[in-house]
């Protein structure tokens, strides 16, 4: 895309996609109205969006082929009521032909990515916080309401606010038993929960580019979880690799100019890092594993669109294979989508998390946001892979949930209680 | 407007708000405001008249982007929202659906105080306090989306957004 005008001013990357897709040149704290490269809602969010959009008097979409539904959040449906909007949500995408992705494709994110949808460069809404995922892909996508995802279907395009940005450099060599969420907990940990509102995040180092996708994504999800807006990364070859034969659109990353402004800079070096679990009910407190070890756990998740891509899957595998889950523990694991789900079988991971005692779940959100499957009981702990602990976020405000990795998951689901996976690497 | 401000605290989540176990179910925004904030607070809505203002501090609104939150605030009698901050999503969804959310400094209303607000200047008279406080303007596009009653009206009259 051209920008019209001259644009004279060095630009961070949110600057760079909101000028080109607004036609101004536009820099932090400007108001635009942006043209849309893609939409997408999700079965919590999607009805409302439809009902928004008929009162919107739409008879016709903006985003033909630029738009996708997904049931994933309550799939399969484990109630009546449900299964009633879940068929409107498909009566909808026939009627204007919208890609639907039914029970079974997966979590919206992850199938927004594997269908190519979310490219280098491009604008991108959601109904769903954590569309600030596809970041990591060098994305603008941010999460929107049901009423503001209906006026993107309808005209195509959308107001934003440009946001500033943070700047995060993170140095060094990950540690045996230190993962990509242990990274993102320490952010947030550092950052809170409200550090970066209305900013967006610009991530990049050496650690960063050492990540493979599926490590960056975990990363860019749980930008939102410090208030951001989005959750950028620079696009590089295997970010290029990734979208090989998911797309037929020439890719066009964008990359921060030099001396673009940053409203705040932060700089770590996880070299020295350890595996970090967020304690209830906030995402933000954060404490080392050695803190919360002990801990006694019931149900362990290992899924969600945080970490139910197949790097998290393999890595808890390294842990399970071969033992078995504690007594009275209940793992449940979800693969983040169908193309996952199909990689894990290939590869014999479904296999070892169903030997090992635990139980795997249709590709989706499973039992993060406690609408079905794996709501736990009064008193109970959990260790999770989600993206949020909230007191009640799994369908019960008495039980506890704790975040982590997959391998600290995987490995506190053999003890029992909460576990620092290097002990049992 | 007047009414009574109820009073919460930091970083008051969307599942606070309208728990997720509620809002999946139904499209039926009567049956969730029932469900209002009762994690945190049992007999809220109980205590809730038409017309009273809910008064946090910092972040309100964050987690989800569940619109069922500022709407079933807003079915459930809540006139509008102050807090220090909010998170950028609820935002956006309690402008575009109708129900003003004023960012101003928080801290010193208590719970039961008496409060008056002139949406049109953003004043807030704290009757009960015999003080007075400002909220932050709005950006033109909300106002003109809340002038219309909310951005389903908007989008009705005019198709497109648009910003002068
Ligand atoms: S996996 Fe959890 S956080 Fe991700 S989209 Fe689903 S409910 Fe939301």
């Amino acid at each position: 895309m051209v920008l019209e005008g001259k644009n004279s001013v060095a630009k961070t990357i949110s600057e760079k996609i909101l000028s080109a897709h607004s036609g101004k040149d536009a820099s932090a704290g400007d108001l635009v109205v942006a043209e849309l490269d893609f939409v997408m809602a999700q079965d919590g969010t999607a009805p409302l969006a439809i009902r928004a959009f008929e009162g919107m008097g739409g008879d016709s979409i903006a985003m033909a082929g630029r738009a996708a539904l997904c049931i994933d959040h309550s799939a399969p449906s484990p109630l009546r009521a449900i299964s009633e909007l879940h068929a409107l949500m498909r009566e909808f995408a026939d009627k204007y032909g919208l890609e639907l992705n039914d029970v079974g494709e997966g979590v919206c994110h992850q199938v927004m990515l594997d269908k190519g949808h979310a490219l280098p460069g491009s604008l991108v809404i959601g109904a769903d916080s954590h569309t600030c995922t596809y970041g990591a892909v060098n994305a603008f996508a941010t999460g929107v309401g049901s009423t503001d995802l209906a006026a993107g279907l309808l005209s195509g395009s959308l107001w934003f606010r440009v946001p500033e940005t943070m700047k995060v450099t993170i140095d060094g060599k990950l540690p045996a038993g230190v993962f990509a969420k242990d990274i993102a907990l320490m952010m947030v940990g550092d950052i809170t929960a409200d550090g970066a509102t209305y900013m967006a995040l610009e991530v990049g180092g050496a650690a960063i580019a050492d990540l493979g996708l599926d490590g960056r994504l975990t990363i860019s999800n749980l930008a939102v979880e410090m208030g951001a807006k989005a959750g950028l990364m620079e696009a590089d070859q295997k970010t290029l690799a990734f979208f090989d034969g998911r797309t037929s659109e020439k890719l066009a990353p964008v990359s921060p100019d030099a001396g673009a402004a940053y409203q705040e800079e932060r700089e770590y070096d996880i070299s020295g890092l350890g595996p970090q679990v967020a304690k209830p009910h906030t995402v933000d407190n954060i404490a080392p594993v050695e803190e919360v070890e002990g801990t006694p756990i019931a149900e362990g998740l290992i899924g969600t669109c945080t970490n139910g891509r197949l790097e998290d899957l393999r890595a808890a595998v390294e842990i399970l294979r071969g033992k078995k889950v504690a007594h009275g523990v209940r793992l449940i694991v979800a693969p983040a989508s169908r193309e996952v789900m199909m990689q894990a079988l290939r590869e014999g991971l479904i296999e070892v998390f169903t030997e090992c005692g635990g139980s795997v779940m249709c590709p989706g959100c499973a039992s993060c946001v406690g609408t079905h499957q794996g709501i736990p009981g009064d008193g109970e702990n959990v260790i999770s892979t989600a993206n949020r602990n909230f007191k009640g976020r799994m369908g019960n405000p008495e039980a506890c949930i704790y975040l982590a990795s997959p391998a600290t998951v995987a490995a506190s689901c053999v003890a029992g209680e909460i576990t620092d996976p290097r002990r049992v690497m | 407007m007047k009414g009574k401000a109820h009073r919460f605290g930091d970083d008051v989540n969307t599942d606070y708000i309208i728990s997720g176990r509620h809002k999946f179910k139904t499209l039926d925004m009567n049956e969730l405001a029932c469900h209002v904030m009762e994690d945190l607070d049992p007999h809220f809505t109980k205590r809730l008249k038409k017309g009273d203002f809910l008064v946090a501090g910092k972040n309100f609104g964050c987690g989800s982007s569940r619109e069922q939150a500022p709407l079933a605030l807003k079915h459930a009698g809540v006139a509008a929202v102050l807090a220090s901050s909010f998170a950028r999503i609820y935002f956006r969804n309690s402008i575009n659906n109708g129900l003003p959310a004023l960012v101003c400094d928080t801290s010193g209303i208590e719970d039961g105080d008496t409060l008056e607000i002139d949406l049109a200047t953003g004043r807030i008279k704290n009757i009960s306090k015999g003080s007075e406080i400002d909220s932050r303007p709005l950006p033109r596009v909300m106002l003109d989306i809340l002038s219309e009653g909310g951005l389903v009206e908007y989008m009705r009259k005019h198709g497109r957004l648009a910003i002068e």
